[in-house]
Parts: C-alpha cells; structure tokens; sequence
C-alpha cells in the first residue's frame, strides 16, 4: 500500500457525493418535456431489472438455493407482499434450501 | 404546525419501516465487504469509515483492488466516477419526485443517500419524496451497512456461512417486490423489465460485453431501455391536474 488510505477515502467520497448531489441540487424545477418525463419515469424499473437479473442467481452460496429464493420471491411480489416480506422470505428460502442441498 | 409534525413523524417512521429489508441486505453485503477489506489491509475503522462516508457497493469493492495496488488518486476518482455514475440518473428521477414546497437545502442531505436500494424504494414509492421518508430510511440504512462492515473486519469468521448466504439474496428479493407488481400494473414497464433482464443477461454471460463495468453495463441498459420505452410508451402528463 502505498498511498494515503483516508485521503483514498476522500477523494471516493467527494467523487460520489458529487454525483448524487449535483443532478439533485441543480434540477428544482419539474421537467415539462414529455420524454424527459417518460425516461426518468421508466429508469428506476430498467436500473432495478438490470441489477436484479442475473447477478440475483450469484448472491448465494449456490445458484440453484438462488434460483428457488428467486422463484419464492417473485410469486410473493406478484401477490403484493411488502418489501419486507418477499426479502425476508427468499433469505427463509434460501437458508432452507442450503441446509437440504 | 403540529399537523405538519405529525406529517413528518408519520413519513419518518414509514422511512424506517421500509428501510429494514435494505438494512438487512447491507449488513449481508458489507460483511462480506469487511471481509474482503480486511484482507486488503484496512483497519476495522477504516474499513467503517469508507463504509459510513461512501455508501456504495460496487464502489467499495472497487477501490479495495485500487487501494492495495497503490493506484494513483485520480484514478481512484474515475474509477469511483465510472462505476457510480449511475447515482447521476437515479438523482435526475429523484429531483422529479420531492414533494413542492421542500426546502432545499434537504436537497443537500437526500443526495447523500442515493444508492440503488434506497433509489429503487423512494421512487417507487406512489407519494411525493419528503426529506423525513428519505432521512427515515437512512436511519436504519446506513448503520447496517456501516455495521455490516464493522463486523465483517472484527468477526468475519463468526457468523456461520449458511447465514450470511441467505442474507445475500435480501436485497434482489426487494427489488424484485419494486419491480414485479408495477410490471404487474402498467404493460410498459413489463416490457422495459423484460428487455432489460434480457440485455443484461446478454452482457452478463457473451465474452466481449461481459468485460463492461458492472456500474457502466447497468447505465448504458438504462439508457437504451428506458429510452426506447419513452419514445414508444409516452407517459400521459398525469400529475398535472391534483396528484396524490
């Protein structure tokens, strides 16, 4: 290690709250054109969607325990379970299923 | 005024109610972080320390390669700028979304915790963003992942292995309980989710595009994908006559 380690945390920091807080701070007004509108309402599901699958089969010890917790937890959220719920249950499902594989 | 109170109290516990499955899926995570940080050299504080200030994952885990190398600091800032670059369009939607009237120096303390978690659930959220909700959720989701790190360094060998693994699906069962009943509700969003799971399989699993940042590979899905959902599904102008 050759560098400064809290100055490398720092610097990340800085890097990252800049980010987040410059888009945030710079736009106060409502955005009026429509396909502005209709892109930043579609981002959230696409950025979620594309974090979700498939990285969801590796979070796991192994990607069939994965793959059942994903299945328990899609039905639930189809039913409309809370967040709470569906993300308690995969884990329950999950650990179930390791100590059976 | 006391209406106003109890407004914000009622925003702030809501906050800390949904706040829970993130802050148990960051404490998964950054155990495993701390582990890894560990490893890397970092103290438990240190390790805590980019944990409490920097709140992101992918990030996180980047740096720790960057800092046992000794790379250089900027590229420590383009790498950070690189793979978080994503918080800028999550920001743009959020701007959209706090409640009129906000004051906005609040501005300054929501953006401080714009992570895909905490995003996907303030967003999806069918009411305007009030700092209290934001700052509720903060509450229980930074000392998890702060935590999560902490013990991850001092006791990384402690919890049994089987726990940790279950924990690790937490998050993804969340965004899954986001995205699967707006799907259910709106034909579009079927679609943009269908299209950018295929995609990011595609990029996941083909050779040449898997070598693409996760943090890049999840922004240019985002652009091509909600971008063409705008253009073929336009959002009537809903809000404008009394939202809720």
């Amino acid at each position: 290690m050759k560098g400064n380690i809290y100055l490398y945390i720092l610097v990340m920091a800085a890097v990252t709250y800049l980010i987040r807080m410059l888009p945030l701070t710079l736009i106060r007004k409502e955005i009026k054109n429509p396909f502005l509108r209709s892109f930043l309402h579609y981002v959230p599901y696409a950025t979620l969607s594309a974090m979700t699958f498939p990285a969801i089969l590796y979070s796991t010890a192994s990607p069939v325990s994965a793959a059942l917790g994903f299945l328990g937890a899609a039905v639930l959220a189809y039913l409309g379970k809370s967040l709470v719920c569906v993300a308690g249950c995969a884990c329950v499902i999950v650990y179930a299923a390791e100590l059976i594989l | 005024m006391s209406l106003q109170t109890s407004d914000q109290t009622e925003e702030w516990k809501a906050g800390l109610h949904d706040g829970l499955p993130i802050c148990l899926g960051y404490f998964a995570v950054a155990f495993a972080f701390g582990i890894q940080a560990k490893s890397a050299g970092l103290t438990a504080f240190q390790a805590a320390l980019m944990s409490l200030t920097n709140l992101t994952s992918a990030g996180q885990f980047a740096a720790l390669e960057l800092i046992a190398a000794g790379a250089p600091y900027f590229e420590m800032a383009l790498t950070q700028f690189v793979i978080n670059l994503r918080y800028c369009l999550m920001s743009c939607a959020l701007s959209q979304k706090i409640k009129k009237g906000t004051a906005p120096a609040h501005r300054f303390g929501i953006a401080f915790g714009v992570t895909d978690e905490i995003f996907g659930v303030s967003v999806c959220r069918p009411k305007a963003l009030t700092p209290a909700y934001s700052y509720g959720l903060m509450a229980v989701a930074i000392p998890g992942w702060t935590a999560g790190t902490l013990f991850g360094v001092i006791a990384g060998d402690l919890l049994p292995a089987s726990v940790i693994n279950a924990l690790g699906i937490a998050i993804y069962g969340m965004f899954l309980a986001i995205i699967i009943p707006a799907a259910r509700q709106e034909r579009p969003v079927l679609a943009v989710v269908l299209c950018a799971v295929a995609l990011s399989t595609i990029f996941y699993y083909v050779p040449v595009l898997s070598a693409v940042s996760s943090g890049f590979r999840i922004i240019l899905i985002t652009l091509v994908v909600a971008g063409g959902a705008a253009l073929l599904f336009p959002v009537p102008d809903e809000d404008e006559a009394g939202s809720k």
